[in-house]
């Protein structure tokens, strides 16, 4: 057993509390520390990713072996899928936590915050790491407890309205997906998600079934905020200190929804059409509903938290189609591309909106203002905020050099051949909008003139701050090499089979 | 807030103590025993919440007692942390392995790592329910009339 694997864990969980303590005792041990958790989870994350292949680990905590084929232990399991989300979390975070070292410094109790910071993402990796249903549940609960208490940091009014809205939802949403566990539970008698899938293998009640998973997809939807159950994503993401909105955005509606949904519905449960044409559905609503509800915005961080709404649309409805390919049996190659497509733009998504959300926080630094009607010209004041949003914007509205232009190419190629052309105009109806909002934001944020132009003395942001964008605009140039062929097979290919066959994995884990 | 009346003060005086010693006794035997760290680290909250209710909160410094707990709070945790991470260096190097001598079923002192763990989730409960107890009564004072 992999003696690395339970670090994802233990590590930013420990790191999270000693912060607490020593923090008190030492200034500024805080950021240092947790930039260091950070960044020694990256590395541990980017080893897995170059080796993981398409191996399945296994790791069981406390060492207790299944007794007569019956997992009893904890089961903590890396697959190719998942070290790409663990990947995508701790750059994210490290990105982010860098970014907060001058950013947070106007905020009290700042120890607070990196504590919280650490502890989100403890909850995070678990819920990735995880392969029990119940402790997935556990994690998840600690990841969103913990980024209740960040949106609301500021603690003004509008911060404290939002984590309330956000706390009832997220409340909600951990109450059905407990109930849909304990209606496994009580059928299954078991929790791992290897096991579930080879009990309910061997027969079941069709109605049971089909209710406990609409209830996991109403649950894992609400926390992923697919469209109807999207209602407060728009305030959470806009309340929150800006490096925490980029983690939500760019990593927690993922983590805690996406990817649960993926691997709960190619993995644990047997593809049926009914539920893959409703997740495409939910996918294409979110997808075109997101981007309406956008373009009208006037406030930087909604416009970009309801542009969040709609690629995750474009995620939901490309795995939805691949969904489709599988239960109807024909053609794998093209569901498998509708997959990679989907998971592509998934780890897309996380680089440019994480992008987004820091050039967001920046201007709102130094000019103190949310409002894009208020800002101009600042172009020539914020040359790098400036270069690298120009980046972001053009990543997300899929335009050819950066990387959202290929996974939005791959999703369009796969709905054509699939022959589900609707589906394929509206994916780029979708973007041409994408593109005209965020061609609005550029021209109000950095090109407009202002009128009281001279009268601001606007500077340039920090190092920290400017850091953590430049690497993230990079990050956003290079991952359009994912879709070259040769690169595409060692990262992208091992994730698509772990979904694509759905009883290897379960074979595996209960077979190791 | 003020305390209430001698005679309530006199038995939370007599009460308080014993349920104090209930809850270690619940802790330590959480391994032989229903109950546990978390029941027992309810029942030792329990105890300092009766005290501050009876003596009122003019009688103990609030915002200092609510460190302290903070604190103890954090080191609880880190400490099962560690204990949990301790199988990773010793016996069979594994996450969360009980790797201290079992002993004898029933008797005290045997079901290796348990009791430790026990022992520190029942201070973590304790300090956490005190804490959040503190953290509500510190916000009631603060509030303007």
């Amino acid at each position: 057993m992999n003696p690395l694997i339970p670090l994802f864990v233990i590590v930013p969980l420990a790191g999270a509390f000693l912060i607490m303590i020593l923090g008190r005792l030492i200034r500024n041990l805080d950021k240092y520390l947790a930039s260091l958790i950070l960044l020694f989870l990256v590395s541990v994350s980017f080893w897995f990713l170059l080796t993981t292949g398409d191996k399945v680990t296994v790791y069981k905590a406390g060492g207790w072996e299944p007794v007569n084929g019956i997992p009893i232990a904890i089961y903590m399991v890396l697959d190719g899928f998942n070290t790409l989300v663990l990947c995508i979390i701790n750059i994210i975070g490290f990105v982010s936590v860098f970014y907060s070292i001058t950013y947070m410094s106007r905020y009290t109790s700042e120890n607070y915050f990196y504590a919280l910071f650490c502890l989100m993402i403890a909850g995070m990796n678990g819920v990735v790491i995880s392969g029990d249903l119940f402790n997935i549940f556990v994690f998840l609960e600690i990841s969103a407890i913990s980024s209740y208490a960040l949106v609301a940091f500021g603690v003004e009014k509008n911060e404290l309205e939002a984590t309330f809205k956000y706390q009832v939802l997220g409340a909600l949403a951990s109450f059905i997906i407990l109930l849909g566990i304990g209606l496994i539970y009580w059928k299954a008698k078991t929790l791992n998600i290897a096991d579930i899938r080879m009990v309910f293998s061997s027969g079941y009640d069709r109605a049971y079934y089909l209710l406990i998973q609409i209830l996991l997809l109403c649950g894992f939807g609400l926390k992923a905020a697919i469209i109807p159950f999207h209602a407060w994503l728009p305030d959470a993401h806009s309340s929150a200190p800006s490096p925490i909105s980029a983690m939500l955005s760019g990593v927690l509606i993922k983590a805690a929804g996406i990817y649960v949904i993926i691997r709960l519905f190619f993995n644990m449960f047997a593809i049926s059409q009914g539920m893959s044409v409703l997740i495409t559905t939910l996918g294409a609503l979110s997808m075109v509903t997101g981007v309406f509800l956008a373009i009208g915005q006037w406030d930087i961080k909604r416009l970009l938290a309801y542009h969040s709404i709609s690629q995750m649309g474009y995620v939901v409805l490309s795995v939805g189609i691949g969904m489709m390919m599988i239960s109807k049996g024909i053609r794998d190659e093209i569901a498998a591309l509708a997959i990679a497509g989907g998971l592509f733009h998934l780890i897309n998504h996380a680089a440019f909106k994480g992008l987004l959300f820091l050039n967001a926080g920046a201007i709102e630094y130094t000019t103190g203002t949310r409002d894009l009607r208020e800002m101009g010209g600042l172009a020539k004041q914020m040359p790098v905020t400036a270069a690298t949003s120009f980046a972001a914007s053009m990543a997300i509205s899929g335009i050819p050099p950066f990387n959202g232009f290929f996974s939005k190419l791959i999703i369009i190629i796969a709905a054509v051949l699939a022959k589900y052309y609707l589906l394929a105009v509206l994916a780029v109806i979708v973007s041409i909008i994408t593109l005209a909002s965020f061609l609005k934001f550029q021209r109000y944020a950095f090109f407009n003139k202002s009128d009281d132009q001279n009268k601001r003395n606007i500077k340039e942001v920090p190092f920290p701050m400017l850091f953590s964008m430049i690497v993230l605009s990079i990050i956003c140039l290079l991952l359009s090499i994912l879709a070259l062929p040769g690169i595409r097979e060692t990262i992208l290919m091992p994730a698509t089979d772990i979904l694509m066959d759905p009883s290897k994995y379960a074979s595996q884990i209960t077979g190791i | 807030m003020k305390g209430m009346t001698v005679i309530v003060k006199k038995t939370t005086q007599l009460i308080a103590g014993l349920v104090f010693l209930y809850g270690i006794y619940v802790i330590i035997h959480g391994h032989l025993t229903p109950g546990g760290g978390f029941a027992g680290g309810i029942i030792i909250a329990g105890s300092f919440i009766l005290l501050i209710l009876a003596f009122g909160s003019d009688f103990i410094r609030l915002t200092k007692e609510e460190t302290g707990s903070t604190m103890y709070e954090n080191l609880a945790i880190l400490i099962v942390t560690f204990l949990a991470a301790s199988g990773m260096l010793f016996g069979a190097r594994i996450f969360f392995i009980n790797w201290l001598p079992k002993g004898t079923a029933g008797e005290l002192i045997s079901a290796g790592m348990l009791p430790l763990y026990n022992i520190f989730v029942g201070l973590e409960v304790a300090a956490s329910i005190l804490t959040i107890f503190l953290a509500l009564i510190i916000f009631k004072e603060e509030m303007p009339e």
